[in-house]
């Protein structure tokens, strides 16, 4: 039994008074692609900021990769190069280019040469045909473009888990397919990833398992064969109505 | 643009004409204006200006470097760090409510007053370059402050996503786009303490005013307060 890429367990997270995550126990196995489904509030940007020690928890424990992340003493910035995380609007550094965005981590975090860093930059910047914009900054860029570079930069440094926290929400429909198709490239490579969508299609295409949070805590998981096509629990079917119609 | 350049010429031959028609005009000419007076005393005049320069520019240096300092240490969050910060938010009303005059006095006397006679003896220009970098710094890091957190919390949040320390993360992201937002202001900045650094003068240092003062009352002729103005003007053209 190999150990999982991330195990969370009774994960609770509080802003003051109000407990967003209210025990939250899952595990990410290698080259697993997970999905987190959910209304708006429901936690799941939430949780994806507590697993990359952004938020610090109030309880419970996380694992990455066997190494308790969440245990006090433990260097948050050493955790977080071994995770990587793309965000709804993209958040790329505006005064630098592309290539610099991609190969910033590398270089200043992980110590890799600039010749090597660039050199690996261009050929994932080459992969996406984004090359030819490999100098340019990124407010040229359209936003598929951005968040496409956006995804780059964060798998340039091979972090053991991807985060993606609604990578298409804030896209133009149009653009949305060709971010949506880089994440089924990147499946297709074997990278394990979480990522919290909207898009339920792509989710039910692409995720090997899809958790639905509901107020905090994990009301349903499972194949999105069962989530979506007979969902047991009445929440989880009253948010699939909403949206599956 | 012809009928500008002509109203421009017709305003300034009228205030020209203007000018040379007041009683007086025959001896300000002489007292202020002289050249063969200015040309006189430009040597004297010109070491002072050179003295201004050269407080200016390690006063701007060391603005920048406490500036930065000081601004990083106010934006640290975390409640172990309140001490500090509450010292350097301390710092910055002490030295923006004290006026530069006390501020030089209280340095260029105090400081050479606490080492008493038998220590080294400081130049007057160091404790005004000294009591310059302390007000300004206060007024440069407030505006780094405002730089700092003008830029966007998702650009930390990026940095911090990729493994960068919070000084990388400063250094690297946060503070390039912080300075590119407030470089008007620092440009404020750095133009009022241009102007200030005349002030030494109060502590004995000769700079081009002060020069051009003693020459004044050495020879009776306001030109060689006129040579430093005109002087200063040129060098803040750039």
């Amino acid at each position: 039994m190999s150990v999982p890429v991330l195990r969370l367990e009774n994960v609770r997270k509080s802003f003051g008074s109000t407990e967003v995550l209210r025990g939250i126990d899952l595990d990410v196995g290698s080259h697993e692609v997970v999905a987190l489904i959910g209304a708006s509030g429901s936690g799941k940007s939430t949780l994806l900021r507590t697993i990359n020690l952004l938020e610090p928890l109030n309880d419970g424990q996380i694992w990455l990769s066997g190494v308790d992340i969440s245990a006090p003493g433990v260097s948050a910035d050493t955790v977080r190069a071994r995770i990587g995380v793309v965000f709804q609007h993209f958040n790329l550094f505006p005064h630098f280019s592309v290539l610099d965005n991609v190969t910033l981590a590398s270089r200043h975090v992980h110590r890799i040469s600039k010749a090597d860093a660039e050199a690996r930059g261009l050929e994932l910047l080459d992969r996406i045909g984004l090359a030819d914009q490999a100098r340019s900054f990124p407010d040229r860029l359209s936003g598929g473009q951005q968040q496409r570079a956006a995804i780059v930069r964060a798998i340039a440094t091979n972090p053991d888990v991807l985060l993606l926290d609604e990578i298409t929400s804030a896209l133009d429909p149009e653009l949305v397919t060709e971010v949506l198709d880089l994440v089924r490239d990147l499946k297709a490579d074997g990278t394990t990833i979480v990522m919290a969508t909207h898009e339920m299609a792509f989710a039910r295409d692409v995720a090997d398992r899809v958790v639905f949070l509901d107020h905090g805590v994990i009301a349903e998981q499972g194949t999105p064969d069962e989530v979506f096509g007979s969902p047991r629990e009445p929440r989880t079917r009253e948010f699939l109505s909403r949206f599956l119609g | 643009m012809v009928i500008s350049l002509l109203s421009t010429l017709v305003l300034a031959t009228i205030a020209w004409v203007a000018i040379i028609n007041t009683p007086g005009w025959a001896r300000v000419q002489q007292t202020f204006f002289d050249p063969e007076v200015a040309l006189a005393s430009l040597p004297r005049v010109w070491d002072g200006f050179l003295l201004n320069v050269r407080v200016l520019l390690f006063a701007a240096a060391g603005v920048l470097v406490l500036s930065v300092i000081i601004a990083g240490i106010r934006t640290l969050r975390g409640p172990v760090f309140f001490p500090l910060r509450a010292l350097a938010a301390g710092y910055t009303d002490l030295f923006r409510g004290l006026p530069l005059i006390i501020t030089l006095f209280l340095v260029g006397f105090g400081i050479p007053g606490l080492i008493g006679s038998g220590g080294p003896r400081i130049p007057s220009e160091v404790l005004g370059t000294i009591a310059l970098v302390l007000t300004y710094s206060a007024y440069v890091s407030e505006v780094f402050r405002a730089g700092i957190e003008a830029v966007h919390p998702s650009q930390r949040l990026a940095a911090r996503s990729l493994g960068l320390s919070h000084g990388k993360s400063m250094r690297l992201v946060i503070l390039p786009q912080a300075v590119r937002k407030v470089t008007p202001a620092l440009m404020n900045d750095f133009v009022a303490m241009q102007k200030d650094v005349g002030l030494i003068s109060v502590l004995g240092a000769v700079d081009a005013v002060r020069a051009a003062q003693i020459q004044t009352a050495q020879f009776f002729n306001f030109t060689r307060t006129c040579s430093p103005a005109s002087c200063s003007c040129c060098w803040r053209c750039p």
